[in-house]
């Protein structure tokens, strides 16, 4: 029998017992559509898990450190130094930016100064200060940020924490460490507002009115550690002086969460432009340990290498290593986390596969049905001369186009349901003040799947009733009724 | 296996046995029938109820298959055909006709008479000239797009001969074809098969209890009981031409 006249002949075995035949589709449809909705919810929660790990800045840095330089942050034991050590200095930072699969390098900064609002002569507030590269701007911390990002990299203007917000309005502190949001009303009091930033500057000299004290945590800093000047002039030829400065920004953004967070230590409420920082040579906290030695240029205390893609972390992490470095990264967690989906997504998968399961139960029914009903017709075709093999492929085909169109109904269908759980979701989210996420994703691959894995399935139902329809002895079903 | 019918046989079965089982024990139904049709021949197979004169129809149409013996078609022997051979065979050198007539009910006439073309992949373009032809044969060229259920008895039973000679076979069985039909349009019927079966020259083999019409149009009536052949009678050529 040619293709068209199978098609024709099984559609219209197909029309003939419609409403059947539909509800059968529909069954198929909702299995398909549980599927779907249950592999697009695994899907997306994965992509919203990896978007926000992504943007974390966790999992695709890798923090260098120089070997011979013990001002860094410590993250793990020292590996063994092999080779010579290298000095962490703009070379280093140009040859990383070389690597392929890094994203950008910036240096780890970290520095402190006195904030005060412009408007208030009198109350200033001891912060930490640190900086954000531009890519920083797609940090999940800017999702609901109240205001903006720097204008510029090199912009007068600074980004604040919610809580430090909270300080400069003389609002009581919230408990150390939470998330703070400023209501609309205080971050008008704050926004497009200049603050004064009084810092010390790095500058070379012989003597100078301040110089670095020899002892000093790494990070954490307070308010006594910076000595007024009482302190010896420093001998040494390559030592610095501390000159303080003063600076006017602009308030331009408001975040509740620390934006790049990654593997910083402590807590920075205060943001410049990485750019700005830079120019201004501010003395950072760490960097008083190399009035110690003798420095050649100037160095880094630590750089932070964004990856590109997570995957290249550990290939860029070895390079740098081989250069002579310490790194630290985390990459491992990452991969338990793909694990973890990979069960997800096959629990999901199991569950949604036992609604289309039972659909196909239902095509093995209505397929059985229609041999009973067909019966005579069967008898008629083969007598006609119909083979039996004719007979098995109108009875596969009719199970296939139902397996396809429920197929394409249930697409649609675990489409507009992954829509409202998502919609609904979003909603009581929104109610609960957290900003809307996408945590449901169908990709095409997942309908091409669903279509093909339903056809294949109605296919496997088909078997069964096809082959039987097949067998069907013509003599019998001929039979007067 | 070898034949030795000439050119002009059509239809030759040698100790043809077909055994049903019921419950333990096996029942005959045919049991060594030995027969030979010429080419253009027209024989009724006649019998009371249960002599296996359907049975026989059954396994000359290729629809069931012999336990034992040999059933030879225009040179072919159905015994050693695959079932896709068969289905070939039943789509080239046999038609057949019901007493309930077969017709599928959800089909128009038309759409009835195409299908056994479907089946021999006829070509769209041929099939529409040899359906129309088929059917203005039996003269209902004007009830094509009816469905079965809106026709009488006899209707149904000419669509049914115009779906049977549509691919043209050698070979048309007809079982019990007047057995549903009043005896007028019965006669109307017999005297389309005879007229098929001159002017086609094809063969005819018909299953009928009714004597009288057997005597009318066959040329030779083949007795059965209890699945044996149990006589043949001949009908004289002035016979069959004084029905003319």
């Amino acid at each position: 029998m040619r293709a068209y006249d199978l098609i024709e002949l099984a559609g219209r075995n197909l029309r003939e017992a419609g409403l059947r035949n539909s509800l059968t589709t529909l069954g198929i449809g909702v299995g398909v559509a549980s599927l779907v909705a249950m592999l697009s919810l695994g899907i997306g929660l994965q992509k919203l898990a990896t978007r926000q790990l992504g943007r974390s800045g966790l999992f695709d840095t890798v923090v260098v450190t120089s070997r011979q330089d013990s001002r860094g942050p410590r993250f793990a034991q020292a590996a063994p130094v092999t080779g010579q050590a290298k000095p962490l200095d703009d070379a280093a930072r140009h040859s990383f930016e070389q690597m392929p699969n890094v994203a950008e390098v910036y240096p780890n900064f970290s520095a402190v100064g006195d904030v005060r609002l412009e408007s208030n002569k009198t109350g200033s507030h001891f912060t930490v200060v640190g900086t954000l590269p531009q890519s920083a701007r797609n940090s999940e911390s800017f999702d609901d940020v109240q205001g903006s990002f720097f204008s510029a990299n090199d912009a007068q203007e600074v980004i604040i924490l919610g809580d430090f917000g909270r300080e400069l309005l003389e609002l009581p502190r919230e408990p150390r460490g939470t998330d703070v949001k400023l209501t609309q009303d205080q971050a008008d009091q704050l926004l497009g507002k200049y603050v004064v930033l009084r810092y010390h500057k790095r500058e070379a000299g012989e003597s100078a009115p301040l110089s670095g004290k020899t002892t000093r945590k790494k990070g954490e800093s307070d308010p006594d550690d910076i000595d007024n000047g009482d302190g010896a002039p420093a001998e040494d030829s390559q030592s610095f002086n501390l000159v303080p400065r003063q600076l006017k920004l602009k308030i331009v953004g408001i975040v509740s969460s620390e934006p790049n967070r990654g593997l910083r230590q402590g807590r920075t409420p205060v943001f410049l432009p990485l750019a700005l920082a830079e120019q201004l040579d501010m003395v950072q906290a760490g960097e008083l340990w190399s009035t110690l030695r003798p420095a050649e240029s100037k160095t880094y205390i630590a750089l932070i290498v964004r990856v590109a893609k997570s995957k290249a972390v550990s290939q860029v992490e070895e390079d740098i290593k081989k250069q002579g470095f310490s790194t630290f990264s985390i990459v491992d967690a990452s991969k338990g986390i793909t694990r973890f989906f990979k069960i997800l997504d096959m629990f999901l998968a199991i569950f949604g596969s036992m609604a289309l399961a039972v659909a196909s139960l239902g095509i093995v029914n209505t397929l059985v049905m229609a041999i009973m009903e067909r019966r005579r017709e069967i008898g008629i075709m083969k007598a006609l001369g119909a083979s039996d093999g004719d007979v098995k492929r109108i009875f596969f085909f009719e199970a296939g186009t139902m397996g396809l169109l429920g197929g394409g109904v249930g697409a649609g269908l675990g489409w507009m349901i992954g829509r409202a759980i998502n919609l609904g979701a979003n909603l009581y989210l929104q109610r609960q003040e957290f900003h809307p996420e996408n945590f449901w994703f169908v990709p095409w691959w997942l309908v091409a799947f669903a279509l093909v894995f339903s056809v294949l399935v109605s296919l496997f139902a088909g078997l069964y009733p096809a082959s039987r329809a097949a067998k069907l002895d013509p003599v019998q079903a001929l039979r007067h009724d | 296996m070898a034949t030795n019918g000439t050119e002009f046989e059509s239809v030759r079965t040698v100790s043809v046995v077909r055994h049903y089982k019921l419950g333990r024990s096996l029942i005959p139904a045919v049991d060594g029938v030995s027969l030979a049709a010429g080419r253009g021949e027209f024989i009724a197979l006649l019998g009371a109820s249960g002599s296996g004169k359907s049975t026989l129809l059954n396994l000359i149409a290729g629809l069931d298959r012999p336990d034992s013996g040999a059933i030879v078609v225009e040179g072919s022997d159905l015994a050693t055909m695959t079932s896709e051979q068969l289905a070939q065979y039943r789509r080239h050198t046999v038609g057949m006709v019901f007493q309930s007539f077969n017709l599928v009910p959800t089909m128009t006439l038309y759409e009835n008479v195409e299908l056994p073309m479907r089946f021999a992949e006829v070509k769209r373009k041929e099939r529409r000239a040899r359906a129309v032809e088929a059917l203005e044969r039996v003269g209902l060229s004007d009830r094509m797009s009816h469905r079965p259920s809106e026709m009488s008895g006899g209707e149904q039973q000419r669509a049914a001969l115009a779906r049977a000679l549509v691919n043209r076979p050698k070979l048309l069985l007809a079982d019990e074809p007047t057995g549903n039909l009043d005896s007028k349009t019965g006669t109307e019927i017999m005297d389309l098969i005879r007229e098929l079966n001159r002017t086609l020259d094809m063969t005819v083999i018909m299953v009928t209890h009714e004597r009288p019409l057997a005597e009318r149009y066959a040329h030779r009536l083949v007795f059965l009981g209890d699945g044996k052949l149990v006589g043949e009678s001949v009908n004289e050529l002035e016979k069959i031409g004084a029905t003319r």
